[in-house]
């Protein structure tokens, strides 16, 4: 034991409203890789805390689902760039996560970045592909544009603790929703540690809330809160999620049932359109039109 | 509402010689009208006169279960047809409503108590539209944006509403068919009448057996519908309470859902609008339909500046407004749906009262047999007020003020609905940025109450969800 030296183990914490808070609870469990080792104490979210991540997230939806579609492509972007310095940290993350191989795990964290580039470039895409222009019959000039849902609760998916993450967490705040993150309950670092690049990317602090600790204990008050507009169920087990889609028709929250998924695919739009509202804004033209003028 | 002026006209009421009804009706089950299991029925009436118009069946959960089945039967070859031959019988639907339009249209009024003028000038061509729209999709879905070769669902159980029966019908079995799902519809219990007559158009234009079944009954029938096992899809227009049951009904199912609900839209009016156009724009808003709209402008939130001007013309208006035979031509106002809505009305109009709020109403002499409400006109009123607050569903509205844009704004938003809203303004700036800040579904700016089938309708927050109408309309009935 001559000069080895003793590595600086970090203390995990969640992250809600940009900063970094334990537990109100004063609470954490014991997370370990898939040998049983010891990895880290992550903080065991309370009741409480899910509700202050309702009230940054609440917060920050005015101004994220008000930037330019241009701008959180951006930021989106900027996401994917953070990830690729600090791809190292997460290829380890992941490794002992999930118990893959080191390129097995390289392999997911690379496609986690891929998914954010794909996602940033949809951000001012996706109105032109499900918005449009209603032929309507009469003179009216009529719209129809896809807006955010509001405050999207997400409990994300078990056993894909980064890419599935990233892959149903990036829709969501692409289409200018805000977001409240349940990590996976038994590999919940990789989304802490994602909690550090999105504070580092231009994200607004409060736009991602990320909690950790047992989903039967928190989502049921995320479902059941009357300022969550929406519920993805990814990652609750089938008991779980009736109750918690029972509980969400308390104020009609949108909900993502969950489904099997191979996260490794290219997803589809489905997880964009999934959060977004249609509004038809209609407005009189009168008798004059481009069709009809004489010139 | 006879005050003696030059807008007196004679009556000039509707024939009803059009329309043939039937003693009685059954429920039409794989193409066939079949008595209910235990031979239960109910009496539809008219609203205007409480005549008893005829007897329909009341079916048990064993009839729901006898029409899923025949849905799911007719499934496997509707779904299979090509969609060039889907969109014929979709578009013979339509035809032949466009030929029945003027019966369709005195039923509907005598089953519904709403004005001719609006059956035959509003719903009718509404509905025949939907079809000939929807009909184009059958052959095109490919095309849709939902992917290539997208798949029916399987059977769509569809729950509608009184306040629009036949074109409710509309809403939900056009793009149901269009896409090759077959359907077990329930209409609501005081309006039967206009489906059973559907079923009717169904077997003349030669649509095989199965594909459209009509279960007549209360809301029992349509719980029974709902939460049938072998139902794929599920949609409702209603309220937004029986909405929230129906979502718990088919919680940890795999069936879809969609759900138009309440609404208690922000009729917006600023400075700068044209004021006869919005005085025209909020009758329509509020007392179209008796107000028995979801998507009714039933707050009217104006800039305080002009709010005296505006009031003082509204009322002008209103003093003009007929209330009365709905058979009548002339007709603005008809009957309320029902006793049951009457009394509802009734008891929200009083609390608008006993809050504190100021009451106007026109002279106005109302019938002495069946239900009917005054238009009604609340002024004082505060966000706090519940005339403010909850669906009326009713020709009540209530007037609020605003100063800033801001102000409207929040206003407009402060509720748990968000359906429909209104902006009246002749700045395109200021309406463009309003309509961007209002989270409802429809936004109608210098207009209101406007409908297309190619233009999506449906809600924000507890106004439900899901779109009907457009391309939008598709994907409900669509596995996407």
């Amino acid at each position: 034991m001559s000069d080895a030296r003793l590595s600086v183990f970090k203390t995990y914490k969640l992250y809600v409203g940009g900063k970094f808070p334990r537990s109100e609870s004063g609470r954490v469990y014991e997370v370990t890789d898939a040998k049983n080792n010891w990895l880290a104490n992550a903080p065991l979210s309370s009741r409480k805390d899910a509700r202050d991540a309702v009230v940054a997230a609440r917060k920050a939806f005015g101004g994220w689902s008000g930037a330019t579609a241009y701008n959180r492509g951006q930021v989106l972007y900027r996401v994917a760039e953070m990830l690729e310095g600090r791809r190292e940290q997460f290829v380890r993350e992941v490794t002992e996560a999930e118990g893959l191989s080191k390129s097995k795990a390289a392999a997911v964290v690379d496609a986690a970045i891929d998914r954010w580039v794909w996602y940033a470039g949809w951000t001012d895409k996706i109105a032109q592909v499900v918005g449009g222009a209603n032929p309507v019959a009469g003179p009216f000039f009529n719209l129809s544009s896809p807006e955010p849902t509001g405050v999207v609760a997400v409990l994300a998916p078990q056993d894909s603790s980064f890419l599935g993450l990233v892959s149903v967490l990036a829709p969501v705040i692409a289409t200018g929703n805000t977001a409240v993150v349940i990590a996976s309950e038994k590999a919940p670092l990789p989304a802490l540690s994602l909690a550090e690049v999105l504070a580092t990317s231009d994200v607004p602090g409060g736009v991602v809330n990320i909690l950790s600790g047992r989903p039967c204990e928190i989502a049921p008050s995320l479902a059941a809160h009357q300022d969550v507009n929406a519920i993805d169920l990814a990652g609750a087990d089938e008991e779980l999620a009736k109750e918690l889609e029972i509980a969400a028709a308390d104020n009609l929250k949108r909900v993502l049932r969950p489904q099997d998924v191979d996260f490794t695919q290219a997803p589809g739009t489905e997880r964009l359109t999934a959060f977004l509202e249609t509004k038809t804004v209609w407005h009189t033209t009168g008798a004059l039109g481009a069709a009809g003028s004489s010139y | 509402m006879a005050s003696a002026s030059a807008f007196e006209y004679a009556p000039a009421p509707e024939s009803r010689s059009v329309v043939d009804i039937a003693p009685s009706y059954g429920l039409f089950i794989d193409g066939e009208f079949t008595d209910a299991t235990g031979g239960k029925v109910f009496k539809t009436v008219s609203p205007s006169t409480e005549e008893v118009l005829s007897e329909v069946a009341e079916a048990s959960e064993e009839d729901v279960d006898r029409a899923v089945k025949a849905a799911r039967k007719a499934f496997e070859r509707w779904s299979a047809l090509p969609g060039a031959e889907r969109a014929k019988y979709l578009f013979r639907i339509a035809r032949i409503i466009q030929e029945r339009s003027r019966e369709l249209a005195v039923l509907e009024t005598l089953d519904n108590g709403k004005p001719i003028k609006e059956t035959r000038d509003a719903d009718l061509p509404l509905i025949a539209a939907h079809f000939f729209y929807y009909a184009g999709w059958a052959d095109k879905l490919d095309h849709a944006g939902f992917g290539a070769e997208p798949r029916p669902l399987g059977v769509a159980g569809q729950v509608i509403p009184w306040n629009f029966p036949l074109l409710m019908l509309a809403w939900k079995i056009a793009p149901a068919l269009a896409t090759g799902n077959t359907v077990v519809l329930k209409p609501a219990e005081t309006t039967p009448l206009s489906a059973l007559f559907f079923a009717d158009i169904c077997r003349q234009a030669g649509l095989p057996k199965g594909v459209v079944n009509i279960v007549t009954g209360d809301g029992r029938a349509g719980a029974a519908l709902v939460a049938h096992p072998d139902v794929n899809k599920v949609a409702f227009t209603g309220s937004t309470a029986v909405g929230k049951a129906i979502a718990r009904t088919v919680a940890g199912t795999r069936k879809k859902l969609t759900l138009e609900l309440g609404g208690k839209g922000a009729n917006i009016v600023f400075d700068d609008a044209p004021i006869d156009q919005a005085v025209e724009g909020i009758v329509n808003g509020i007392f179209f339909n008796q107000g028995q709209v979801c998507c009714a402008g039933s707050r009217l939130i104006v800039q305080e500046s002009i709010q005296d001007e505006l009031l003082d013309a509204l009322k002008r208006r209103l003093s003009t407004l007929r209330l009365g035979d709905p058979l009548d031509k002339n007709t603005d106002i008809g009957a309320i749906n029902s006793a049951e809505q009457l009394a509802r009305i009734t008891a929200l109009a009083d609390a608008g009262e006993a809050e504190g709020a100021e009451r106007w109403s026109p002279a106005c002499e109302l019938p002495d047999a069946g239900y009917w409400f005054a238009p009604t006109l609340f002024t004082n009123v505060t966000q706090a007020h519940t005339i403010a607050r909850e669906e009326i569903f009713g020709p009540v509205l209530s007037v609020l003020s605003f100063r800033t844009p801001d102000e409207a704004v929040a206003k407009a938003n402060n509720t748990q609905y968000g359906l429909s809203a209104g902006i009246w303004s002749e700045k395109g700036s200021r309406i463009l940025a309003v309509a961007s800040k209002l989270r409802a579904g429809v936004v109608w700016s210098n207009t209101f109450n406007k409908f297309d089938p190619t233009s999506p309708f449906g809600g924000y927050k507890e106004s439900g969800f899901g779109r009907e109408g457009g391309r939008h309309g598709l994907e409900a009935y669509l596995d996407v």
